[in-house]
C-alpha cells in the first residue's frame, strides 16, 4: 500500500529543448498528452508520449509501445486520406530503446495536430451540470440528440473504410470548436483537450449549444484501432461506446439510441451491424437471461 | 448487530460472523473460517460434487464458528446467505442450509451478491473509500467504479474470467489444486525468466483470455512432445513449464493493469482496490503498485482470508444491506447463477 506525489516522466529527447516547454494537457492511462509546437511557436500541436510501463515485462512492453504507436499513425493517416475528420499525423517515433531514448526510459511519441475543443464527456458533465439550472432541459436535450446523431454518422463512416477503434469513449471524440465560437483562448493557454466549464448554467448555455449543433467531431486517440470489415468487430466497438456511455452518462442513456439510429440510417450493411449488437449485448458475462 | 454470512459459490464453503458496533466504529470479525472442496490435479471441481461438499460441511462449520465468535443464537440479527452469481448446485445447498437456519432461529433471511460482498469487504478491511475496483477470480473479471448507488461495471472479461484460464492452465500442467491451483502458478512463475510470445487482448477496458490459454496449452504440448527441449528463440535456452507460467501471469496481469489503468484514466480515480481470489497473487499486486504510484495514486489489497471467497463478506455485505431495512423473504429466498453486479442497489452509501 504505497502512496506517492504524481509526477510526469521525463520527456524523450528532442521535447527536453523545446522552448516554452510543453506543457501535460491529460494523462491517459497508456499516454500523456502534452501541448507544444511545431517548427513554428505559432503552430500548436499535440504530442502524445507512451512512457514505458514499469509494471511490464520490458519485451512485452516494446512490442506494445512499437505496435500501438504505429498502428494508430497509420489509422490515422489513412482515416485523413479517407476525409474524415481526426487530427492530422506531424511526426513518430516508435522505436523506444535507441539512442538517447534509451537512457530516458524508453516509450515512443507522436506529433499530430492541435484540435481546439474540449471532448464529448466534458461536454455532457457540462449539459448535466447546466440542466439542472437552466430550466429548459428539453431543449438542450434535443441539443445533445443532435450531437449524438452527428457522432452516429461519423462512427459509421469510419467502419465503412474499415477501421475499428477500440476504444470508443466519450473521452476520445473531441468536440471541435466551430470558427464563429468565441473560445476560450486567453494567454494562448486553451481549454481545448480540457476540463469542463464549472460556471453556472444559464451563462454556458450558448457556449454549449454551440458546441452541440456545431461543433465538429473529431475522433481522437486510435491507440487500439486495427483494421477489419467484419460486422462481429464494429458491433463490438459500438458496444464498447455503448457501455463506456452507460456507465460515465448514466443521465443520458435515452440520448444514446440517437447514435445508433443516426448510424443505422448511415450506410446499407450499418442496420447488419445494429443486428449484430444485439447478440454482443447478451454475450457479456453473468448477464440475466430475460429478454 | 450481528449477521451470519454463508458463502458457498464456487468451491469454498465460508461461514463468518460479523459485528457492527452500534455506534458506527469498524466491523469486527467474530468467526472467518472455510473449507476448500479440493479436486486432483489434472481436474476441475464439479457442480455436484462441490455440493455434496458443501451439504457434507455446513452444519460442522456453523457450529464451529457460533463456538469461536461465542455468541448464542439470540444475538444473530440476520442470516446472510450468496444468492448468485456462481455455480448452481453449490449455490442450492446453501441457500438451503440458510433457509434452514432461518426457519430454525427465526431470523431473517438477506441474500447477497457475491461481487458486492468482495467489494464491501475490501473496502472494510483497507480503508479505500472509493476505488476503482478490479475484481478477479475463477469466475469473475471485472473493473468496477462506483457512481449513484450502483455498482458500474467498465470493463469485463469478455469469454473466461482470469482466474479460470490460470486453474485451467494448471490443469494442462497436471499442478496440483491444493492449496489452489493459481498458487501453485505463482510460485512457478517465480522461477521462469522466458518471456514468450502470447496473444494480447485488450479490447477498450474489455479483455479476453480464452485465446491465451488455447495458445499457452498448445505450447504446453509442444514441449510434451519435443524431448529434445523447444529453445527460445532469443536466449537459446531451453523454455521450460515455469516459464510458460512466467509468460502466462506477466500477459494477463499486464492486460488487467491495463484495463484498470483505463478505467481510473476515465473515472478520475487514483485509488485501486483488488478483491477476488487472484488478487491474493503477489506479482499481480506488485504490478498493480507500479502502476497507481507512477499515476500518484496507491493500490489496496487483502490477504487471502478476504481475497478468496469467504463468507464473512457476505454476513458484513448482507448485514450493510439489512440496516437500510433489506430482508429476503422465505419465497424470494433463490439463488441464481447469473446476478450483475450492477443489479443491486447500494442503499448504504451515498
Amino acid at each position: 500500500m504505497s502512496a506517492s506525489v504524481f509526477s510526469p516522466p521525463h520527456l524523450p529527447p528532442p521535447f527536453v529543448n523545446t522552448v516554452p516547454p510543453p506543457t501535460l494537457i491529460s494523462q491517459g492511462a497508456e499516454a500523456l498528452l502534452y501541448r507544444t509546437h511545431f517548427l513554428q511557436s505559432t503552430h500548436p500541436c499535440a504530442l502524445k508520449y507512451r512512457p514505458s510501463k514499469p509494471y511490464r515485462h520490458p519485451t512485452l512492453d516494446a512490442r506494445l509501445t512499437k505496435h500501438r504507436i504505429l498502428s494508430e499513425a497509420r489509422t490515422m493517416v489513412r482515416m485523413r486520406k479517407e476525409g474524415l475528420k481526426v487530427p492530422g499525423v506531424l511526426g513518430v517515433d516508435c522505436e523506444p530503446a535507441h539512442g538517447d531514448n534509451a537512457r530516458k526510459g524508453g516509450g515512443g511519441w507522436m506529433m499530430m495536430e492541435w484540435v481546439e475543443g474540449q471532448t464529448a464527456k466534458d461536454l455532457l458533465v457540462a449539459v448535466k451540470e447546466t440542466r439542472k439550472s437552466c430550466g429548459r432541459e428539453e431543449v438542450l436535450r434535443e441539443q445533445v440528440r443532435n450531437l449524438m446523431h452527428r457522432i452516429g454518422t461519423i462512427l459509421c463512416k469510419m467502419h465503412e473504410i474499415g477501421v475499428i477503434h477500440g476504444d470508443l469513449t466519450t473521452s476520445n471524440l473531441m468536440i471541435r470548436h466551430g470558427a464563429q465560437q468565441p473560445h476560450g483562448i486567453t494567454d494562448g493557454h486553451a481549454e481545448g483537450h480540457g476540463r469542463a466549464n464549472n460556471t453556472s448554467g444559464i451563462e454556458t448555455e450558448p457556449i454549449l449549444r454551440e458546441a452541440l449543433v456545431n461543433g465538429e467531431v473529431v475522433l481522437i486517440d486510435f491507440g487500439l484501432a486495427t483494421s477489419s470489415i467484419q460486422d462481429e468487430d464494429k458491433a463490438v466497438d459500438l458496444y464498447v461506446l455503448e457501455r463506456a456511455f452507460g456507465s460515465t452518462h448514466p443521465e443520458a442513456e435515452d440520448e444514446f439510441n440517437e447514435v445508433l439510429k443516426a448510424y443505422g440510417e448511415s450506410s446499407r450493411g450499418a442496420r447488419v451491424v445494429l443486428k449484430r449488437l444485439e447478440d454482443v449485448r447478451l454475450r457479456g458475462r453473468k448477464k440475466s437471461m430475460i429478454g | 448487530m450481528i449477521a451470519l454470512g454463508l458463502e458457498g459459490s464456487a468451491n469454498k464453503l465460508g461461514v463468518g460472523l460479523i459485528l457492527h458496533p452500534p455506534k458506527g466504529g469498524p466491523a469486527q470479525i467474530l468467526a472467518n473460517i472455510r473449507h476448500t472442496f479440493i479436486s486432483p490435479p489434472g481436474e476441475g471441481f464439479l457442480p455436484k460434487d462441490t455440493a455434496k461438499h458443501h451439504r457434507a460441511w455446513v452444519v460442522r462449520l456453523v457450529k464451529q464458528a457460533m463456538k469461536e465468535a461465542n455468541v448464542s443464537v439470540d444475538d444473530v440479527n440476520c442470516i446472510c446467505y450468496t444468492k448468485g452469481p456462481g455455480m448452481g448446485a453449490p449455490l442450492q445447498s446453501v441457500a438451503v442450509a440458510a433457509r434452514m437456519l432461518s426457519l430454525l432461529w427465526g431470523k431473517e433471511l438477506v441474500g447477497v451478491n457475491h461481487c458486492v460482498g468482495h467489494i464491501e469487504m475490501g473496502r472494510e478491511i483497507t480503508g479505500a473509500q472509493n476505488p476503482v475496483v478490479l475484481y478477479v477470480s475463477g469466475g469473475n473479471t471485472q473493473v468496477i467504479a462506483y457512481a449513484s448507488q450502483r455498482y458500474r461495471i467498465f470493463g469485463e472479461a469478455l469469454d473466461i474470467a482470469v482466474g479460470n484460464c490460470l486453474d485451467r492452465f494448471a490443469r494442462t500442467l497436471n499442478i496440483s489444486n491444493d492449496p489452489a491451483p493459481g498458487y501453485n502458478i505463482e510460485q512457478m512463475a517465480k522461477k521462469g525468466k522466458n518471456l514468450l510470445d502470447l496473444p494480447y487482448a485488450v479490447k477498450g477496458m474489455d479483455c479476453s483470455f480464452s485465446g491465451i490459454l488455447a495458445t499457452v496449452d498448445s505450447l504446453a504440448a509442444k514441449l510434451e512432445q519435443d524431448t529434445t527441449g523447444c529453445r527460445d528463440e532469443t536466449t537459446g535456452e531451453i523454455i521450460t513449464h515455469e516459464d510458460l507460467c512466467f509468460s502466462l501471469q506477466e500477459t494477463v496481469f499486464a492486460m488487467l493493469v491495463e484495463i484498470t489503468e483505463r478505467a481510473m484514466a476515465h473515472v478520475g480515480s487514483s485509488q485501486v482496490l483488488i478483491v477476488g481470489g487472484v488478487g491474493c497473487n503477489e506479482r499481480l499486486q506488485e504490478m498493480m503498485g507500479m502502476m497507481a504510484s507512477a499515476r500518484g495514486g496507491s493500490v489496496f489489497a487483502t490477504d487471502e482470508r478476504f481475497c478468496i471467497d469467504n463468507g464473512i463478506m457476505i454476513a458484513h455485505a448482507g448485514l450493510l444491506a439489512y440496516r437500510t431495512g433489506f430482508t429476503t423473504s422465505l419465497e424470494e429466498s433463490t439463488c441464481t447463477q447469473r446476478f450483475r453486479t450492477d443489479e443491486v442497489l447500494v442503499k448504504w452509501r451515498d
